[in-house]
Order: structure tokens, then sequence, then C-alpha cells
């Protein structure tokens, strides 16, 4: 195996650091609710597919965020049935939640511009 | 026979049962997780897995229970208050339990003796002679600081904070006695009363930790305050009994008792008290923890009652409200009293339930003490000028107007959350932003007004 070829394994493998993740788990989350009323496995399943993997969540953690989002308004959530007749809580944005996620979107916007800058010089050096 | 089907069913009760057992998971949440394993199960035995494996592959995929506890507690804070360990890592082990014990003990001894000291200066407490003011305006600077104390080593502190601390103590004890008040002043009074009240938000910020902005932090101190009441009270109670069987059993040998019930027994067990209290109410939370809501949900409809009848019964008949001289501390009591149901009510409720019943009837209840207010200030409004401004009747106007401007926001924030046009937290945060107004005005009651009205 060429070493080009160990460096894409490790890049597919690429697991984003702890903090990173919690910090990045209300901006997501907001934004996949933002997409449409949804419900937990759903959303883990987004979250995998829009990040190809590179955000390893454990499932169990989504739901204090979700509970958290409620708490502070950004979230609504109701009780319904799912397609399979059980009970199953369906979260959708507030009105709160997507002032939220633009504040937060700005900031985002923010550190990415700062890295991209610094990252682009070193580049063309 | 057993079918997989049953098997897998059997799997997730057994599952269900395990986590029911982590208090801190509600069972909606545990509901709500499980549906998350049936989604995965479905996905899972879809793809070819049979059903142990598929069982296996979910469960670790939802992560370890105990840091999902954790991040559940964290997301619900008012939880906590309800069991003192959240996961095995921070239980408390029984050698801190007993150093916690010592600690409360030597710090309520303190105290005791902290109230007998000024008598080596002179500060006697006699039953035969008048009570020194000197003991009122004191009161909370003998009590207070060992409960910071208290806190400072249970949350654990640094020098610096904890000299920030001391310094505000410090201004506390300046400001009640530097002052040159005249026998029977109206002022000493004001201070005496208002001090204990500025100096209980410094009691908070050591309460909360650090964890003050966040509103888990006030929360819990508004909590912490009011189980502390309860707890006051009934020691309180034992105390009497006690006092009324000192003096039976003494006299009973010719002996008065008098001078060491009002002189030591009085004073140093109502000092020593207060930390007992707070103590139990830090390590027996889950005894009474239900008490605040209980005797919330007890009085709010009964005031709510009360309220509309003395409204009805003075649209009917039309009398005025008779402005006596201090009728205004009377309605300030009351506004209090609408206060204090508000944010126990608050304290008790989970913030994501929706509106109900009860919520209707606090906001009927804000609303008639609102009206009920505006009639008596519209009353005294027009006769103030004529009784003229003491200290007392400003600084009771000054505490209406600052209940009634809680008050009024907060009904119009239960108003929006009834009409589900915004979530029950917005009326929380409210609430516990307004804290240190209480504290604010107290403190300019303290500092300014001896001055202002020439110590009088």
């Amino acid at each position: 195996m060429t070493c080009i070829d160990m460096q894409c394994i490790k890049l597919l493998r690429m697991n984003v650091a702890k903090d990173l993740v919690a910090a990045s788990s209300t901006p997501l989350v907001l934004a996949i609710l933002a997409e449409g009323e949804s419900y937990g496995y759903a959303i883990i399943k987004r979250v995998a597919e829009l990040s190809g993997g590179h955000l390893q969540w454990t499932d169990g953690m989504l739901y204090p965020v979700l509970h958290r989002l409620e708490r502070q308004g950004y979230v609504g959530a109701k009780w319904d049935k799912s397609e399979t007749g059980r009970r199953r809580k369906y979260y959708r944005i507030t009105k709160e939640g997507q002032a939220e996620l633009a504040a937060q979107r700005q900031q985002w916007k923010a550190v990415d511009d700062t890295l991209r800058g610094i990252w682009m010089r070193e580049c063309t050096v | 026979m057993t079918t997989f089907a049953d098997q897998l069913e059997d799997q997730i009760a057994e599952w269900r049962a395990y986590v029911r057992r982590r208090q801190v998971l509600h069972s909606p949440d545990v509901e709500e997780l499980e549906g998350h394993i049936r989604d995965q199960l479905a996905v899972l035995t879809e793809a070819g897995l049979t059903g142990d494996e598929a069982f296996l592959v979910a469960v670790k995929r939802m992560g370890s229970l105990d840091e999902l506890s954790r991040e559940f507690a964290r997301a619900h804070s008012e939880r906590l208050w309800k069991q003192l360990v959240i996961a095995p890592e921070t239980e408390v082990s029984t050698q801190t339990g007993r150093d916690e014990l010592f600690i409360v003990l030597g710090l309520a001894v303190a105290a005791a003796i902290a109230v007998k000291v000024p008598a080596l200066f002179g500060h006697w407490i006699n039953p035969n002679t008048e009570f020194p003011l000197f003991y009122a305006r004191n009161a909370c600077l003998f009590v207070f600081p060992l409960l910071t104390v208290y806190f400072l080593w249970k949350r654990g502190s640094d020098r610096v904070r904890s000299l920030w601390f001391a310094m505000a103590f410090a201004a506390g004890a300046v400001l009640a006695n530097v002052f040159p008040f005249p026998r029977g002043s109206e002022t000493e009074m004001l201070t005496a009363l208002h001090l204990p009240i500025a100096l209980w938000l410094i009691v908070g910020f050591a309460y909360a930790g650090g964890r003050w902005f966040d509103d888990g932090g006030r929360m819990n101190f508004v909590r912490f305050s009011g189980e502390l009441a309860i707890y006051y009270v009934l020691i309180a109670l034992g105390g009497f009994v006690a006092t009324l069987f000192t003096f039976m059993m003494f006299r009973a040998i010719g002996m008065n008792p008098g001078w060491f019930v009002a002189g030591w027994l009085l004073p140093c067990g109502a000092a020593g008290a207060v930390l007992i209290g707070s103590w139990l109410v830090e390590a027996k939370q889950s005894v009474i923890e239900n008490m605040a809501p209980v005797l919330t949900r007890l009085f709010t409809p009964l005031f709510t009652l009360l309220f509309l009848a003395f409204l009805a019964t003075m649209a009917w008949t039309g009398n005025p409200i008779n402005v006596k001289r201090e009728v205004l501390i009377g309605f300030d009591l009351l506004l209090t009293v609408v206060v204090g149901l508000v944010l126990y009510a608050a304290s008790a409720r989970d913030p994501q339930a929706p509106p109900d019943f009860f919520d209707g009837l606090q906001l009927a209840l804000v609303v008639s003490a609102l009206v009920i207010d505006g009639v008596a200030l519209y009353a005294i409004a027009a006769r103030i000028s004529e009784f003229g401004f003491t200290p007392n009747r400003v600084a009771a106007l000054g505490e209406n107007i600052i209940l009634l401007v809680n008050l009024t926001w907060s009904a119009w924030l239960y108003a929006r959350f009834l009409c589900h046009r915004s979530s029950f937290a917005v009326l929380e945060r409210w609430q516990m932003a307004y804290l240190p107004v209480f504290s604010a005005w107290a403190a300019v009651v303290v500092l300014v007004f001896p001055p202002l009205f020439g110590y009088r």
C-alpha cells in the first residue's frame, strides 16, 4: 500500500475531536430540524449522512441535546404515532430556534473564515 | 417455544428495567430511548443481522448509560435537586459526609458563640430590659458569613473569591453600625429589615458556586431558600416546645430560667438553627422535597378565591379602600406572597410540560392581585402628600413598585405561555433575572435612606 493510500484511509476514518462534536451539536440539530419536523433516530441518520461518518455520535447523546434545546425554547416537541403505531416524540424548530441558528451560523462562519484565511496563505507559500 | 421476536421483546424489557433504575431518566425519556432502540433494531434486522446481534449493536451504539445519565442530568438540572447522586463518579463517600457533619456542627457552634461575643462589650440580652436594637441590626451578620463559609467549603473556592465575599459582609457590617441612629429611629428599623435581604444575595452567590448565571443555579437557590424556611419553622417549633418544658421543669423546683432562655437559648439556638437547617436541606433534600410545591398547589387556589371574592365585594358594595397610614406595607406583603407563589410554582414545574389548568389559575391569581394593588395604590397616591414622605412610606412604595413590575411582566408572560406563543422557560428566566433587583433595592434602603432622611 502506498503512502497516499494510507493517508486516504486516515482521512476517511477521521474522528472529529469530542469538544468540536459537542460544540457543533446545537447548530447541526437546529439545521436538520430547520429542514422539517423529525425524530431522534432520523436525526442521527441524517447527521451520519451529512458528515459522511466523520462525526461520531453515540446515539444516546442526541437526546440530552434535544431536551436542552427544548428547554431553551429553540425546539418544540410533541408525542405522536409512528408508522409502526408506537408513540414517538417529534421535534420541530421554533422561531427562537431559527434566530439562534442564524446567530450560530454567523459565529461558525467567523471561525471558518479565520481558519481558511490562515490555511490558504500556508498553501500559497 | 419462544420465537426470535419474543426473545427480542424480553431483552428490550430487561434493558428498559435496567435503564429505569436511573432516577434522572424519567419514563417519557426511557420511552423515547426505547423507541430509538426499536428503530435501530428494525434497520439492522432488515440488513440481515439476527435479533441478538442487532440488539447488541443497538445497545452499544446508545453509549454508556453513566455518561448518558450525566448528560440528562445536565440538561434537566431541576431533576438533580431530587437526587444528590448523579452517577457513581460523583458519589459522596461516607468520609466526606462525616467531615461535612463536623464542619456544620462547628459552624453552628461558631454562630452561637458569635451571637454572645457582643455581650463582652456590653450588649446584653436581658428579659427585664428593652431588647437592644444592636442585635436586630446585626442579626444576619452573625449567621450569613458562616453560612457562606459552609457553601464556599462545600462548592470549593479559591482565596480571591473568598476575599470578595468577606469584603461584602464587612461592608454590610460597617453599614449596620456606622450611622448615628437616635432612639426609636425609623431608618434603624428599615436597616434591620433590609440588610438581610441585601446580604441573602451574597449567600446565593456562594450557594451557586460559580453557576449563578446559569438559570439552573439561581433556581436551585430559590428552592434552597424555600426549603430552608420550611426546615427553620420546623426547628423553631421544636425549640418552642423545648422552651416550654424548660420553664415548666425549672419553675417546679423554684428556679426562674428566664435569663437563660432569653439570653442564651433563643439567640444562640436561632443562629445555629440556620446552619443546621441549611445542612439538612443540602443533605436530606429528598425527605420533604415536595413541600414547596405542595404548599404552592394548596395556597394558589385559596388566594385566588380570596382575591376574587375581595374584588367582587368591593365592586358590589362600592366601598373604597380605607387608607390608613401604614396600609401600603400590608399590600407589599400581599404582593410578596403572590411573587412567592409564582416563584415556587415555577420552581416545582416541569418547564417542558404544556400549559394546564393550574397555569391558568396562576394567571388569575397574579392578575387579581395586580388589580387589587392598583386600586390600593390609586387610593394611596391621592393622599400620600397629606401623610408626608417618611422613610417607611418611601421604602414601602419602592417595594410596591418593584413587585408590581415583576408581577405585571409575569402576567404578560403567563398569558403568552397559555396561548402557546412562548415557552415557560421565558417566564422562569424573567423571574430569575429579577432576583437581584430585590436585593439591590434593599441595599439602597440600607445605604442611602439613613443619611437621606437624617437618620430619623
